[in-house]
């Protein structure tokens, strides 16, 4: 009864301790917990061990006592030190907070577990995420199987590989998450220069040359000084809603990050008249934000879908709404995205009308020039998208402001600048991602 | 302006429209997708269409002239104030009122 059978949880790693989990009942996990476990007790009354919190004395003394089932006894793990004839140890990581006091621990129940230092030399070293379980063993079994020493000698080797690769994964792991985090600093470091850069530009330079040349920059500087306002008053909602804050508290600073909402929509607004093409490209988000742009900016119906299941208790009446409201949202914004294509297809159609021959354009400069005139035209309609666009999203925050309570409205509002700083802090991982 | 407020009544749902104005298109869609059958005039179709897109802005207050929409024969106005009522959910009641949608 050497082997795999009663794996429970790690089934590699625990393998070899199959029969003894199922005969004592024993579970990785419960490995700090070894003191409640009435056999570990009943049986150590005669042990007194001082500095052991997890009681692994006691157990490695009541697994050699005869009073074990026999069939504990001749499971294989324990060989691993028999060869030499040892006590053998007992090495039990169920996290990576317990390694080593395997060792440590047996040297003040057992004289011989200092000589038996082979493998277990080796285990202490190194660092188990979830770890190997070998049990104490009585020694008279020893002799019996030999070939079941060689297969955990294996075994357990394997393990050892399985879990040094596991560490070094996460030691590569966690330098690449170093490295980033030190981009993501530079960037913001960057950031905030460009940042200080700008409004010294704007307030010093000819205000309508700035302008007029840097509506995307001008814009880019408003958005990132809005978004860092806004970042302020969500982490104010956030400590307000965790210290239980008064509903008349609460009240005053959502209403105040609903009208900071509406500065935004306002300044996509201007900026739109001086660049709507950089506002619609979404170069002002980050890069996954930008995966989900719709027509310059979120999609009002698919937030609504995030928020619906982070937005409970609901009664009736609140679902329906907030239902009904994404339903809308979800009209409204095909009816526009209906309308974008009708505007792409016009558009392609002025341009190709007339000839698109080697002589065609040069021919009639005048057909030409009225084409281009009503191109010109169409591609004025674009402001006018994305104010509609704009404005379903702030109708939108607004109607669900409505249907829900003060506090209700505060959750949803931390969850949408949660859901927000994931995409941005997505984007950032992934500029700064290795690339090789 | 009377021609504009005469056929703004003349059925539940009614939009003033030009053939190339791609916003009225998106309104048009919209309505079509509630399932409402209004009556379209195109602007830029009509003998009095330049008199009829100058009755729209006074009304409207501002232009532009289209997409301009009435329900149940009162001016609900352009594209903002249709989407603006949809997504409170007035939209639906009002043209269920004025006979444009059943059930």
């Amino acid at each position: 009864m050497s082997g795999a059978e009663g794996n429970h949880i790690h089934a590699s790693r625990f393998s070899d301790f199959g029969a003894l989990e199922q005969s004592i009942g024993f579970y990785p996990e419960d490995a700090v917990d070894l003191s409640r476990n009435p056999v570990f007790n009943s049986k150590s009354s005669d042990q007194v061990v001082t500095s052991d919190p997890l009681q692994f004395s006691k157990f490695s003394k009541s697994l050699a006592s005869p009073d074990i089932a026999p069939s504990t006894t001749s499971a294989g793990p324990q060989r691993l030190t028999t060869q030499k004839g040892q006590q053998p140890n007992l090495v039990s990581l169920a996290s990576g907070h317990f390694e080593n006091w395997g060792e440590s621990k047996m040297a003040d129940t057992s004289p011989r577990t200092d000589t038996s230092t082979d493998v277990d030399t080796d285990d202490r070293n190194q660092r188990f995420e979830g770890g190997q379980l070998v049990a104490a063993s009585d020694s008279s079994d020893r002799s019996k199987d030999k070939t079941g020493d060689q297969k955990s000698l294996r075994r357990l080797a394997q393990n050892r590989e399985a879990a040094r690769k596991s560490r070094l994964r996460k030691k590569a792991y966690v330098q690449q998450l170093e490295s980033s985090r030190l981009k993501l600093t530079q960037l913001e470091q960057e950031l905030q220069r460009a940042h200080q850069q700008g409004i010294f530009i704007s307030s010093s330079g000819d205000q309508a040359h700035s302008m007029s040349g840097n509506g995307a920059l001008a814009f880019d500087m408003e958005y990132a000084r809005w978004l860092e306002e806004h970042n302020r008053q969500v982490n104010e909602l956030r400590a307000a809603v965790n210290s239980h804050a008064s509903d008349n508290e609460l009240r005053v600073i959502v209403d105040g990050v609903m009208a900071h909402y509406d500065d935004i929509f306002r300044i996509k607004s201007v900026a739109a008249k001086a660049d709507v093409f950089h506002l619609l490209s979404g170069m002002w988000t980050t890069p996954a934000e930008r995966c989900f742009l719709w027509l310059g900016g979120f999609r009002s119906s698919e937030l609504l879908k995030l928020l619906v299941s982070h937005l409970e208790p609901l009664t009736e009446q609140q679902l329906v709404g907030i239902c009904n409201l994404q339903q809308s949202s979800q009209q409204a914004e095909d009816a526009l995205s209906q309308g974008m294509e009708a505007l792409q297809q016009s558009l392609a159609e002025t341009l190709a009308s007339g000839s698109l021959g080697p002589s065609g354009s040069s021919g009639n400069m005048a057909n030409y020039m009225a084409q281009m005139a009503v191109a010109m035209g169409k591609l004025g309609t674009l402001e006018g998208f994305l104010r509609q666009a704009d404005n379903l999203r702030q109708q939108m925050l607004q109607q669900m402001h409505r249907i829900l309570t003060t506090r209700q409205t505060a959750r949803a509002l931390l969850a949408i600048n949660e859901y927000f700083s994931r995409l941005r802090a997505l984007s950032s991982l992934w500029i700064a991602r290795p690339r090789d | 302006m009377e021609r504009v407020l005469r056929l703004g009544s003349q059925k539940a749902a009614v939009i003033f429209s030009t053939s190339s104005c791609c916003m009225c298109h998106a309104i048009k869609r919209l309505f079509c997708e509630l399932g409402v059958n209004p009556a379209i005039y195109e602007l830029d179709e009509d003998s009095k269409g330049r008199e009829m897109e100058k009755a729209l802005i006074s009304l409207l207050g501002r232009g532009p002239s289209v997409p301009a929409v009435f329900i149940g024969g009162k001016l609900i106005g352009s594209t903002d104030n249709v989407m603006s009522l949809h997504l409170s959910g007035h939209l639906i009641p009002k043209l269920k009122e004025a006979g444009a949608i059943w059930l």
